[in-house]
């Protein structure tokens, strides 16, 4: 298929419309390694799929690549040492004798227990700024895509647990596993304190069963709730009582197994499970051994938990309808992948990305930007200026306002709307349309206006996108055609018609005249001299209102 | 399948909002709330409109506005491209000048006393670059000062302070500014965003009236681009207002089919429909005439010709349109362009870019006749000859916003960014502004002499002021004001100053007195 045909809005006629799906043109490609153009635009893809955003320098820096290559490299978890997450906050309402009080301003907290309800609220907000942070300053690889992805996946909320260093730890094994085992993955959550506390494993005893845990385990974690047949309420019950004697020492922040409040009976699964019999003990080892059971009992139904989590990459990287073509080419190979690597996740996401059916044009602009997506890419790609990182209150000062961008747009980090994440990825039938409202598309575009138009101060420093300096780092500014197209191929994912095209620039880069000269000089009069505001001025305001323009159009929405 | 533009600029895609820092939904918002309830009382009472029309590519005023009583150095001056005598359409009341001969639909607006020429509309040291020029234009800046922002954005930013988040509400229920034809005009933004909305196109007006979609194609991204497109259409605070002001009105006059008529049309239409909006913008270009402007051999017929009878019957059209609705009381129109164009023809039958140039001002309470005088042409202009300026654009600006919108005082000079003359350009009773010109104006009178001219290195300047603000200024053959001789407040009567030309070339010089509403030009010869 001609890409660049497609591209312009060809209409094939041989394409089969038995293919379509709700009305959309199915994809018939599956996983057979890509081996079609690497150009701007399919790097360009690939990195706003695995990055915030696809940066110039990162387009030119993968593209010198073949593709497998630039798919290895994004595929590791970055090996850089990651700065801790700072106290950005005063000691306004948290008392003298709590944990926290002592830790001076601009100074790590992760060290030290506070239970004091006002300090956790505050580092929790620190922590989400940080995580902003990193997202910010991400090196070339997946890992802070990812680990969104899994915090969706495995969601928990600091409303409910309220500790700085539950999120913070939280945070780290997700980072850890992001692109690990599956199955160490999923056993390490269990017992992770955020998610103890969040859905009360914690309080779950042989006294008291909690099936809170047991159920999203198996219902949003592993299984699905899509299976027929599928585990059963007593099936939630048993694992319920697998799971009793876990705690959490508030005082330490230390998780501990009590065999006092293990269930220390067999417990009994249904025939979903094969009848499964998963022996009580009832020595100090108890807990990790019956886990252990319990998570091999689970995973040995490997084809519903490889299907489903491969359902659940799928919706997050390329598109949330899958279609029965895609179901046959796609998710089952990829699961059969999953399962026969042992429930390695790297695997999976390699040949997902190396895939035709990843790179067909049909695959394009289909993903609605998440508002973490439109935020932060949007700074990415327009490479727009952070403070020095020495300026912590700068930094935090940006960072809490894009965080805040995000939360209004309706997505909170660390603070997903419930256990199963946000409903953009599980709620049929919008799926990722969820994202899009009458009140926060405003949002996202007065995000833009904001950081095109007014910037944001920071304690002195100015954070404000750039757009002269943008159009410097393309490879023909001075040429109008040669900017709007290359800037396009940096913004837009979907074609637009030569006609809007044409329209734009002489509405906005010639001002109304006819001749691409009038660009080209106002263009090489600022370049010959930089220094003359007046020059400078005449660029950047035609500048600004062309990329306000472009942010503004509905196709700046999908990556 | 041939498929047409692909990006539909219509209402929703290039309106854009600011979000609120805050998380405040727009929707929480009533005219209960107390941010509205501030607000209340700080935005005039008015229903007058204001229509600005943009000429892009700097219109060559001299072969707009033909100056009769300097024909023969007119003549002499573009000998190619100059309009003959006999053809210029005179105007009543005045045998010093005239218009186009394609320009009929303006002969009548001035002879119905419907239009005010105000002649040499520029700005000291004038930018001949398309992209400064307009800028300068638009943002109401001094030629060697940046403004980010706009006159017209600054002015509806003081009326309206706080939009967008709080509007539309009970005091303003509709757009403050429309534009149509352009996108995101400098001219609209206010020092925080962008106070108008945009439609596009005219096509595409009607398209987005009609619920005309364009069509996407039935693949994962279409279907999300389409979602997004109908989100966007619901999330426009004014989509509904501006359809429902267009319902309103059914009929209207013919216009001709040209960009400009279409333009107007929706204009009319708006303004009929309803829409408290303060201010339209249309634009048209085509007027940078350095080639061709006239036909070889035939000068009243060419691109030049073409391009005013557009403007002239596409006004004449919206004014008898406006008449017919009914509304011709509210609204007051301004054509500008960001320079006019060199004295001298070039031997390509066009003109280059140059600097002042008249404008029209136009509507049923306009104070009609001409403002200033012709330009001073030289008996033999050089190739960079300029016209000078006698009215600063911005004077132009400042006395509408005072005469017409009853913008006053330091609101006026804030907006302005300085104080400027005040010239009787319309008529509103409620901004207490009267047709009577209190301003006298004998035409023989010569408010400003030199003598002795030619002179070698020192002239002296007699002036005569009404009293108040008086201002003496020279300039040289482009523009720029080489010196400012007076710049104060004078009692009644005539005075005299000295102006030293030392280490100032040979050459043609212009004094230029400013005091009130009255403007006058005096060239001078400096000799050896």
């Amino acid at each position: 298929m001609d890409r660049r045909a497609f591209l312009s809005l060809t209409r094939k006629t041989d394409v089969p419309e038995l293919h379509l799906a709700e009305g959309v043109r199915g994809i018939l490609s599956g996983l057979t390694p890509y081996s079609g153009p690497w150009t701007n635009a399919e790097v360009a893809h690939l990195l706003k799929r695995t990055m915030f955003g696809a940066a110039k320098a990162d387009i030119d820096y993968f593209r010198s690549m073949s593709t497998s290559q630039a798919v290895d490299a994004l595929l590791n978890i970055s090996a850089a040492a990651q700065p801790l997450p700072l106290k950005d906050y005063d000691n306004d309402d948290i008392p003298a004798d709590d944990g926290d009080f002592p830790v001076p301003m601009w100074s790590t907290w992760i060290n030290t227990v506070s239970k004091d309800g006002n300090a956790n609220a505050k580092r929790m907000q620190s922590l989400k700024s940080w995580w902003i942070g990193q997202m910010v300053n991400q090196d070339r690889t997946i890992t802070e895509k990812l680990i969104l992805f899994w915090h969706n996946h495995f969601a928990t909320e600091s409303n409910e647990y309220n500790r700085g260093r539950f999120g913070y730890t939280h945070y780290l094994l997700l980072r850890q596993f992001a692109l690990g085992n599956f199955k160490q993955f999923t056993r390490a959550i269990t017992l992770d304190k955020a998610m103890l506390r969040y859905l009360n494993g914690y309080l779950n005893s042989a006294g008291a069963p909690d099936e809170n845990y047991a159920r999203e385990l198996q219902e949003l974690f592993t299984l699905g709730k899509e299976n027929n047949p599928n585990y059963t309420e007593p099936d939630v019950f048993s694992a319920a009582r697998v799971l009793t004697g876990w705690q959490i020492n508030f005082d330490t922040e230390v998780v501990t197994f009590n065999i006092n409040r293990h269930d220390k009976n067999n417990k009994v699964f249904s025939s979903f499970f094969g009848g499964t019999t998963i022996a009580g003990r009832a020595d100090a080892s108890a807990g990790d051994t019956e886990l252990d059971d319990l998570l091999n009992m689970i995973f040995a139904k490997n084809i519903e938990v490889s299907e489903f989590i491969v359902r659940k990459i799928y919706r997050w990287f390329c598109y949330y309808t899958i279609d029965t073509d895609t179901e046959t080419n796609v998710i089952k190979p990829l699961a059969q992948l999953f399962r026969d690597g042992n429930w390695e996740i790297k695997p999976v996401l390699s040949a997902l990305f190396k895939s035709e059916h990843f790179f067909d044009v049909l695959n394009y602009g289909a993903l609605i930007k998440s508002p973490i997506d439109s935020v932060v890419g949007m700074c990415r790609e327009f490479n727009v200026q952070f403070p020095l990182a020495s300026n912590n209150e700068q930094s935090y000062l940006c960072w809490s306002m894009m965080r805040n961008f995000a939360y209004v747009m309706q997505q909170n980090l660390f603070d997903p709307p419930g256990v199963s994440g946000w409903p953009a990825y599980y709620q049929a039938p919008q799926f990722h349309e969820m994202w899009i409202n009458s009140d926060t598309l405003p949002k996202r575009t007065g995000f833009f206006d904001f950081l095109t138009y007014n910037g944001f101060t920071a304690g002195g420093f100015t954070m404000i996108l750039d757009p002269v300096a943008f159009a410097k780092s393309l490879p023909s500014p001075g040429d109008p055609n040669a900017l709007i197209n290359d800037s396009l191929t940096m913004m837009y994912r979907v074609p637009i018609s030569d006609q809007s095209k044409q329209t734009i620039k002489k509405q906005i880069l010639l001002t109304n005249q006819d001749q691409d000269y009038y660009w080209t000089n106002a263009w090489n009069s600022y370049v010959g001299n930089p220094a003359d505001t007046t020059a400078y001025e005449t660029v950047y305001n035609r500048l600004r209102s062309l990329y306000r323009y472009l942010m503004n159009l509905a196709e700046y929405q999908l990556v | 399948m041939k498929r047409r533009a692909f990006v539909r600029n219509t209402i929703p895609a290039a309106l854009t909002l600011p979000g609120l820092f805050n998380g405040l939904s727009v929707k929480a918002f009533t005219d209960q709330h107390p941010l509205v309830q501030a607000l209340l009382g700080s935005t005039t009472d008015t229903d007058k409109v204001l229509v600005l029309i943009q000429l892009n590519g700097g219109n060559d005023g001299l072969n707009t506005v033909i100056p009769i009583d300097l024909y023969g150095n007119y003549f002499n001056a573009r000998q190619n491209i100059a309009i003959p005598l006999n053809k210029v359409l005179t105007l009543n009341g005045t045998a010093k000048t005239g218009i186009h001969p394609s320009m009929a639909g303006f002969q009548s607006l001035f002879n119905e006393g419907k239009m005010n020429i105000v002649q040499s509309v520029g700005y000291p040291t004038p930018s001949f670059s398309h992209f400064r020029a307009t800028d300068i234009w638009m943002s109401g800046s001094d030629a060697d000062q940046i403004v980010t922002n706009g006159w017209m954005g600054r002015y509806l930013n003081q009326e309206f302070p706080g939009y967008p988040e709080v509007y539309p509400n009970t005091q303003m229920p509709d757009p403050l500014a429309i534009q149509i034809g352009s996108i995101s005009s400098l001219a609209l933004q206010g020092p925080v965003t962008n106070m108008g909305i945009s439609i596009s196109d005219p096509s595409r007006f009607y398209d987005f009236l009609d619920g005309v979609e364009d069509p996407v194609p039935d693949t994962r991204w279409g279907k999300e681009l389409k979602y997004i497109r109908q989100i966007g259409k619901q999330t426009e605070k004014y989509t509904a207002l501006i359809k429902a002001a267009a319902a309103k009105v059914p009929t209207q006059g013919s216009y001709p089919s040209n960009d400009l008529g279409n333009e107007l049309k929706i204009v009319a239409r708006l303004i009929k429909g309803g829409l408290k909006t303060r201010v339209y913008m249309v634009s048209t270009g085509g007027f940078d005439t350095h080639a061709s402007q006239t036909n070889n051999g035939d000068t009243v017929t060419g691109n030049h010709a073409n391009l005013l009878y557009k403007l002239s019957s596409a006004v004449k059209a919206f004014m008898d349109d406006l008449k017919g609705l009914g509304v011709d009381d509210r609204v007051m129109g301004m054509t500008f362009s960001e320079f006019g164009r060199r004295i001298k023809s070039n031997a390509s039958f066009g003109t280059d870019h140059g600097a002042a140039a008249p404008l029209f001002v136009f509507g049923k309470h306009v104070r009609p006749g001409v403002t200033g005088n012709s330009p001073a042409i030289p008996a033999s202009p050089g190739l960079n000859d300029n016209v000078v300026y006698q009215y600063d654009f911005r004077s132009v600006y400042a006395s509408l916003l005072s005469q017409w919108f009853c913008v006053k005082g330091t609101d006026l000079q804030t907006i302005m960014l300085k104080n400027f003359q005040d010239i009787p350009l319309a008529v509103n009773a409620a901004c207490g502004t009267t047709g009577l010109d209190d301003v006298i104006r004998p035409d023989s009178e010569q408010l400003i002499l030199n003598y002795p001219n030619p002179f070698v290195e020192t002239t002296t300047i007699t002036f005569k002021t009404k009293g108040g603000h008086t201002l003496v200024q020279v300039m040289d053959t482009l523009g720029r004001v080489v010196k400012t001789l007076v710049d104060k407040t004078f009692a009644p009567g005539s005075h005299s100053v000295s102006f030293d030309s030392h280490a100032l070339p040979r050459g043609v010089y212009y004094a230029r007195l400013q005091n009130g509403g009255i403007q006058q030009v005096r060239p001078m010869l400096k000799t050896r």
